[in-house]
Order: C-alpha cells, then sequence, then structure tokens
C-alpha cells in the first residue's frame, strides 16, 4: 500500500430496490491529489459521496482510509476520521455570525464556567478566515455575506477541523467568475498543503483545470479514469453520455421575423434596474448576460408582471400593460421557466400530470368550472415529444425525477399554453450535458417556430450557442449588445465586468 | 416502475405497511376500534347509543370539511368555532319568537333588533323565517371567513394570527351583544332541522352529506380544485404558473366560514338556542378529526372522505370515553395521545412514500433526487 494514499474504495456497490444506484466502483486517492468525479444526474455521484460520508451503508465492497478499514455508520464517524464535505447548498446557518458558525460543534468555555469564551474564539477565527484569504470580522452575520464569501467560510470551518480529505459537490453554482477564481486558488493551495480533495462538477473545463486524475461514472459504474493531462472534454463527454455529443448547439440559429413582441422603455426600478431598453422580435433568441447581482433575473420577474417597477414601460405586441400580473401576461401569451425549478417551476410532490397542465387550465374550463377531460391528450402528447422519462405520469411524483427530465416538465408546462414569448432564466442549471443539448435544440425549434425568447444566462458560452443576440447587464443595466455575427466572449465578459467598480474591474483587465 | 426490477425489501409491501398507506386506513381503525371497545363497553352497541353516535358527528364533519379545505391550502383557520357562537346569536336574535327582558333586557342587541315580542322574523311563518334566518347566519359566516382571506392573501398575514385574532374578536362579540344569555324560543321548524330526521336518519345527515359531496366534486372535479391543491402545494410555482392564488385563499378561508356556519345552524337547531359560548371547546375536535382523517397540515394532501373517515373515527372514540365513565380530564389525556398518533402516523406514511418515491430507476437515492 501507498503511504501517501487517504481514500481506497474497492468494488462498492450499492442497490436501491434492486435497481443499481453505484457498482463495483474502485478508486483510490492520494494526498495532495484533487480526483475529479464527473458524470450525469443519476450517475451515481452523490450515491457514492454519500456512502463515503456515511449516509448509507453499502451493500457489497469496502473502504479504507489510510490503510484501515473504513465502515461509517453515520455522518459524524466521516467527518471524525477527517472527511470534510462542501455542498452545494451551504450548512451555514444565516442568522448567526461566522464565529459561530465555525465553532458550531466545538464552542470552547472560558475555564471551570458555562460561559463561551468570545474572545479566543474571535482570535482563532480571525485566523482561520485568513488562511482562505478572507479578510472580514468574524462577527459579521452569514446573511450579510455575498454566495462567494459563504462558500469561503464553509471551507474555512472545514479546514479548522484539520481535514485529510474534502469532498467538494457542485461548489461554483451560485459563485461569480471572481469567487470562482478565488475558489479554485484556494483549492489549488489546500492540495499543494497536503489534503486529498476530491471534486465534483457538471462544468468539465474546471475539472480539467482543477484535477490531477478525472474518474467518470454513467449509470453506477466507472466508465473511464485516468490523468487528467490524457483527458479532453470530448473524451469526458464520450464517458459519461456513452455516446459522441456530436454537437452541442444547433446548427443555425433562427430567423427573426418582422413582427415585433416585446418593447421596453426607460425601465426602471430604484437598486435594482435602470433604464433599461430592449427588443424582442418574434423568433427571435435574446440572450441576457450578467454576473449574479446584475439584475438579470430580476429584470424577467419584473417583465413578467411578478414585481413592481416605478417608471418606463412594457409593451407587448404594440400594447402596454396596465396591471403588474402574472396571470394577465400569461393570457397574453407569456411564459417563464425561472432560476429555481424546485421552488418557483414545479410542485415537487405533485404527478408529472399536475405539473404540466398547471398553467393552461383556465384553456380546458366547461361549465360550473368543471375541468375539461380532454385535457390529458395534449399532456400526454407533449410529455412524449419533450421525451420526458418518467413511468405513469399521473402518478410519478416530478420530484422522483432527474435534474433534467425536471426541467423538461416545466417546459412542457409551458408550451401547453402556446407562448408567444418565452424567458427563460438559467434554463440548463443542474443538468447533464446530454439533457442540455436537447434544452438547446429545442429552444431553437420554438423559437423557428415564431416564438420569442428571452433566455437569461450566467453561462456565457451557451448563450453565444443559442442566440441571435446578447445583451449585457451589470448593476442593473444594460452596457452592450452583440450580434451573433460578432460574438467575441472575452468582449463580452469584459463588458459585464466593467461597471463593478468593487474591485471586479482591476481583476479583468 | 416494474415490479421484477426490485429485490425483496423487507417491511415494504408487506399487508402492514400496505394498510398503513391506505385511505380506508383510519376507516379500518374505527371499525376495529368500534367492535373491540363493545366487548369492554357492551352498551356501545345498544340501540340509543348507535343513535347517538350517528347524530353527534354530521355538524363536526360539516365544520370539518371547511377545516380541511384550509388545510389543504397549508394554512389553518381557529375562529371557525367563534364563527359559530356569533352566527348563532345572531340568526337566533332574528327568528326568535319572544324573548324574556328579565334575561336579555340588558343586551346591546335589546330593544333594536330584539324586543319582548321577538326578532325581526318572528311575525313570519316558521317556515320562511326559518330560511331567511339561516340564509342569514350563512351570510355572515361567510362574510367573516371572507374577511379572514382577504387579510391573509392581500396583506400576507399569517392565517394563524389573522385567524386567532378573528376567533378572539367574534367570540367576545357574540358574547358582548347578547350579555352571555342564551336566547330560546326559536321556529319549530329550525329547531327539527337539527333533531329531527326521516327514520334512522337525521336531516343534519343529509345536510353534510349533501355539503361533502359537493366539495368532494369541487375539489376532484373544477379547476378551482386544482387550484386549491397547487396553491398548497408550491404557493411560489402556482403563483408563477398563473394560478390566482389570492382568489383561491380568499374563496377557501369564505368557504371555511360558510362551513363553521353550517355547523352553526345544525347545532343551534339541536340546542334549540342561539348560544353565545357556542363550539367555545371545539376547536380541538374539529382540527383533531380533520387531522386523524389525514389530511396533511403542510398542504397539498387531502380528500373531503378522509375527513368523513376521521370525523367517524373521533366521534366513535369520545362515545367510547363517556361511556367509560371517564372524567374530563382523562378522556382529554387520551384524546391528546390520539391526536399525536395520528401526527406521528402522517409523518411515517410520510417516511414510507419517501422510500417508496426512491425506488424509481435511473434516479436512485434520496441524495440524488435532491442533486439535480
Amino acid at each position: 500500500m501507498d503511504s501517501r494514499e487517504v481514500l481506497c474504495l474497492e468494488n462498492i456497490s450499492k442497490a436501491f430496490f434492486g435497481v443499481y444506484a453505484v457498482q463495483d466502483v474502485s478508486f483510490n486517492i492520494n494526498r495532495g491529489d484533487v480526483l475529479g468525479i464527473i458524470g450525469e444526474n443519476g450517475a451515481g455521484k452523490s450515491t457514492l459521496m454519500n456512502i463515503v460520508g456515511g449516509v448509507i451503508p453499502a451493500d457489497r465492497g469496502r473502504m479504507l482510509f489510510k490503510g484501515e478499514i473504513y465502515t461509517p455508520h453515520q455522518p459524524s464517524d466521516a467527518s471524525g476520521r477527517g472527511i470534510s464535505f462542501i455542498h452545494q447548498e451551504l450548512n451555514l446557518f444565516n442568522n448567526l455570525s461566522i464565529v459561530d458558525n465555525i465553532f458550531i460543534t466545538s464552542f470552547k468555555k472560558v475555564e471551570h464556567t458555562p460561559f463561551i469564551n468570545r474572545n479566543e474564539l474571535r482570535r482563532k477565527a480571525r485566523d482561520i478566515l485568513e488562511t482562505v484569504d478572507l479578510h472580514i470580522s468574524p462577527d459579521i452575520l452569514i446573511e450579510r455575506l455575498t454566495p462567494g464569501e459563504r462558500q469561503l467560510v464553509e471551507i474555512a470551518k472545514e479546514l479548522s477541523r484539520n481535514p485529510e480529505l474534502i469532498i467538494f459537490d457542485e461548489p461554483t453554482t451560485s459563485l461569480t467568475a471572481r469567487e470562482t477564481e478565488k475558489l479554485f486558488t484556494l483549492i489549488k493551495k489546500i492540495s499543494s498543503e497536503g489534503i486529498a480533495v476530491i471534486y465534483i462538477s457538471h462544468i468539465l473545463n474546471d475539472v480539467l483545470d482543477l484535477s490531477n486524475e478525472i474518474l467518470v461514472l454513467r449509470d453506477g459504474h466507472v466508465t473511464d479514469k485516468g490523468k487528467t493531462a490524457d483527458f479532453a472534454v470530448d473524451r469526458m463527454i464520450m464517458s459519461m453520455v456513452g455516446r459522441d455529443i456530436q454537437q452541442m448547439y444547433p446548427d443555425a440559429l433562427p430567423c427573426p421575423k418582422e413582427q415585433m413582441l416585446l418593447e421596453v422603455e426607460n425601465l426602471s426600478q430604484p437598486g435594482i434596474i435602470k433604464d433599461i431598453n430592449l427588443c424582442i422580435r418574434a423568433g427571435e433568441i435574446v440572450g441576457v448576460f450578467g454576473l449574479l447581482g446584475s439584475g438579470r433575473s430580476e429584470l424577467a420577474r419584473i417583465l413578467f408582471g411578478l414585481d413592481q417597477y416605478a417608471q418606463g414601460r412594457i409593451k407587448f405586441k404594440g400594447v402596454a400593460f396596465s396591471m403588474q400580473n402574472p396571470i394577465e401576461r400569461i393570457r397574453k401569451g407569456f411564459a417563464f421557466i425561472t432560476e429555481n425549478r424546485r421552488e418557483e417551476g414545479l410542485l415537487m410532490e405533485f404527478s408529472v400530470f399536475d405539473n404540466v397542465c398547471l398553467s393552461s387550465l383556465r384553456n380546458y374550463v366547461k361549465a360550473l368550472g368543471l375541468l375539461d377531460k380532454k385535457i390529458g391528450k395534449p399532456v400526454a402528447k407533449s410529455v412524449s415529444e419533450l421525451r420526458i422519462k418518467a413511468g405513469n405520469i399521473r402518478k410519478h411524483q416530478v420530484k422522483a425525477l432527474s435534474g433534467g427530465n425536471q426541467q423538461k416538465v416545466v417546459i412542457a408546462k409551458w408550451l401547453m399554453t402556446q407562448p408567444s414569448l418565452l424567458i427563460v432564466d438559467e434554463p440548463t442549471r443542474g443538468i447533464d450535458v446530454g439533457t442540455k443539448a436537447e434544452i438547446y435544440n429545442l429552444l431553437n425549434i420554438i423559437a423557428s417556430a415564431g416564438t420569442g425568447i428571452l433566455a437569461i444566462s450566467s453561462e456565457l458560452e451557451e448563450l453565444t450557442g443559442i442566440c441571435n443576440r446578447i445583451l449585457v447587464m451589470s448593476r442593473g443595466e444594460i452596457v452592450g449588445q452583440y450580434n451573433s455575427v460578432s460574438f467575441d466572449r472575452e468582449k463580452i465578459l469584459r463588458t459585464a465586468f466593467r461597471q463593478d467598480k468593487e474591485g471586479a474591474a482591476h481583476e479583468v483587465r | 416502475m416494474t415490479q421484477t426490477h426490485r429485490l425483496k425489501a423487507p417491511g415494504h409491501n408487506s399487508f402492514v405497511s400496505r394498510l398503513i398507506m391506505s385511505e380506508y386506513f383510519i376507516l379500518v381503525l374505527s371499525v376495529l376500534y368500534f367492535f373491540l371497545i363493545t366487548a369492554i363497553v357492551p352498551s356501545m352497541m345498544s340501540v340509543n347509543n348507535l343513535k347517538n353516535i350517528f347524530s353527534n358527528m354530521w355538524p363536526l364533519f360539516a365544520i370539518a370539511i371547511g377545516q380541511t379545505f384550509v388545510l389543504l391550502l397549508g394554512g389553518i383557520d381557529l375562529s371557525q368555532t367563534s364563527v359559530m357562537a356569533v352566527t348563532s346569536v345572531i340568526g337566533a336574535a332574528f327568528m326568535c319568537n319572544s324573548a324574556n327582558p328579565a334575561v336579555l333586557g340588558k343586551a346591546p342587541i335589546w330593544g333594536w333588533l330584539i324586543t319582548e315580542s321577538g326578532g325581526p322574523l318572528a311575525a313570519m311563518p316558521a317556515v320562511t323565517s326559518t330560511l331567511i334566518g339561516i340564509a342569514i347566519m350563512l351570510i355572515i359566516g361567510t362574510l367573516i371567513g371572507f374577511i379572514n382571506g382577504n387579510l391573509i392573501a392581500r396583506l400576507n398575514m399569517p392565517p394563524f394570527m389573522v385567524t386567532l385574532i378573528a376567533q378572539m374578536f367574534y367570540s367576545a362579540l357574540a358574547i358582548y351583544i347578547t350579555k352571555s344569555q342564551n336566547i330560546m324560543f326559536l321556529p319549530e321548524t329550525f329547531e327539527n332541522l337539527g333533531s329531527e330526521g326521516i327514520g334512522f336518519f337525521p336531516y343534519s345527515f343529509f345536510v353534510a352529506i349533501f355539503l361533502a359531496t359537493a366539495a368532494q366534486l369541487l375539489l376532484s372535479l373544477t379547476i378551482l380544485g386544482r387550484f386549491i391543491y397547487t396553491t398548497g402545494g408550491n404557493i411560489h410555482a402556482a403563483r408563477i404558473s398563473g394560478v390566482p392564488v389570492v382568489r383561491t385563499t380568499v374563496f377557501v378561508y369564505a368557504f371555511s366560514g360558510f362551513c363553521a356556519a353550517i355547523g352553526s345552524v345544525l347545532y343551534s337547531g339541536r340546542l334549540m338556542q342561539g348560544r353565545p359560548t357556542m363550539g367555545s371547546a371545539m376547536l380541538l375536535d374539529i382540527m383533531a378529526a380533520t387531522i386523524i382523517g389525514g389530511t396533511s397540515t403542510f398542504g397539498g394532501k387531502g380528500k373531503v372522505s378522509w375527513t368523513l373517515y376521521g370525523v367517524l373515527f373521533y366521534t366513535i372514540l369520545a362515545t367510547s370515553l363517556q361511556q367509560l365513565k371517564l372524567d374530563n380530564f382523562t378522556i382529554n389525556i387520551v384524546k391528546g395521545f390520539v391526536i399525536l398518533a395520528a401526527a406521528t402516523l402522517d409523518a411515517v406514511r410520510s417516511g414510507i412514500r419517501r422510500t417508496k418515491v426512491s425506488a424509481v430507476p435511473g434516479q436512485v437515492g434520496k441524495k440524488a433526487q435532491e442533486h439535480g
């Protein structure tokens, strides 16, 4: 055995009701290594990490931690050995201060009294924050930090426990580009200090950048592994999907038609958006790129009538709206795929059927408010057209579907209303590569049929792949506009950062 | 989900787990309990007692239907009991044929609404006066619910606060306007509605069953029913999907007030009086029956028929405890345990449901789903 070895898995298997979530997975990781684990949703990454973390037991196989047999029964067994998790959703108490969060399980008391020794804790916390390059007071409440700073606090908290292995599970989903950069520097530093790191992510370039070894999972099996130097994005996708995704983005962009759909003039809401002017034609896909906090999602909510605005006008097909009310918008042909499908897009406990018909119920009303049974047909049709993988759509709860299929349910719900303007906010967040390509293709088809699409995203690559035009937002304003002929990623990024005076500007220089 | 792909998972799909998951679990439990308790107290089987159970449950059922709607929405209506009190005394004040000045003379409604020769409807024939009186009661009940609903939906106030305040306000109002005196001498037709029946079936049975059928049809067949379930399931997603959540909420609370008023009609008739303290001890019964039935307090899940089983079970339980000649404190202790058991059962059921959900091929394990 290699004395540098930290964790070793041998033929780990786990089945739920006879379906293997993880089957015969073996790998090992040494001190100072960064192992990147990739795979589509449902490939078994999370199950595997839950086994390592003691959340669920393995059915077969064994694990060795620093050469000793390791069989965790509960999460505290893992943390006791020095295995730390940084999850997508952070485990911080927003209402408490940084120092309280760091020492939540190990408050030090003034000797011989029951009182917490705050001064010493504060001193310690400051040292710990120093290690993650965060220079702020440890008394600040978590709720006042940016997502990136929270991530760093979480890492600081784990580092204070002297871990041997840190597992990052999609840590960058809510971070800005700059914060991501900072996180990567930190991860490299951690690993150079001899801590083993497992990094799980959908963003393949990040994995290439960070890791020195890569493990690819598909349907619970290891389909590929090796040195990162031997990997390229093509090989990663090939191993993940089992087929070569020839084409991520559609061949041709949709052709905008003459008809003007949406015209927005001088739209302002103090502190949120300022002087927004934009227009969308029928059959056109307009992208909005911006960093977190640039006002892109807020703009979408205002356009859809969910939030108020102080000044300006929103005209649809030449007519101004009188009310800020989503019901009227939907009746006029708006549709809105929100960025967080679990909270705002879906009824997680309800069936696929209930979700798909939700927005179009009003079109199927008979006398006395009775629901027309005919609605079953179009629902079944759109479920099969979008290739939503669900058993019995009237019984299957959407929470049991994969992220990609859940997103398709949201799309199906809106296609049922036959919208003329579709607003999509982060349409592929947390979705595997295969489904991503399907969704890009779908948006293209929808636009080609004459629907205007406003696509909001923080992934510039996808916007340049599907949009006719891209608007760049920063600090609530539109600061640039690019046509598909002149998409230049570097230039767009630069524009997005330009007005961010608090630091971003000089980093992009 | 194909059965063949599954390994045998002990505990699941067994008879016990299927019974617990069944819609009819509480109904089965009611019958079992009834026979069990009859073995101990044979008087449970007596014709009188059966009649008692059968007439006691219907007014409670009518009120609990309203509470079921509110729970479906993820809310709670604590004001139902005070709606009963206030509609009971106002309805009685309108309908009564005479009143005793020695009793009611100091009440604020004396002299302009109610006098020695009764209320404004006293001169009319009993049937007309009853119909108008009932209409007034229902309108007042609905109106109180309507106000609650608007406060909750338009001002975003928590249902707990709004209905708790309404409970205090309207029950105090009922006592204030009558100086805490009962109003007697109601029209015979009205009294009969609460106490008589056709053969074995009390009129209250027909009223409650009619209400229940209409309510269940509304829930399962109409678009409004979909709106109620989806608003309770996830109000944010519902709003964005174009569900009129404000109007749905207002409707549900108004309906809850309406149902409480129906209960008040039946009880007032049975007691043959308008009683300002009516329902004051009933809140627990209403909540218990609804929750025992299985309607989730988290919203989005429940049925009128479940509430019927809950009411049946609760009524049998309450009657049996009386038959055992236990004192009030003991009865309440037992009732408390049963409600706790019902809440625990809900948790167990959700637990089973959750593990069953994770048995979906291709997307396995709780954490794996959350990852998406």
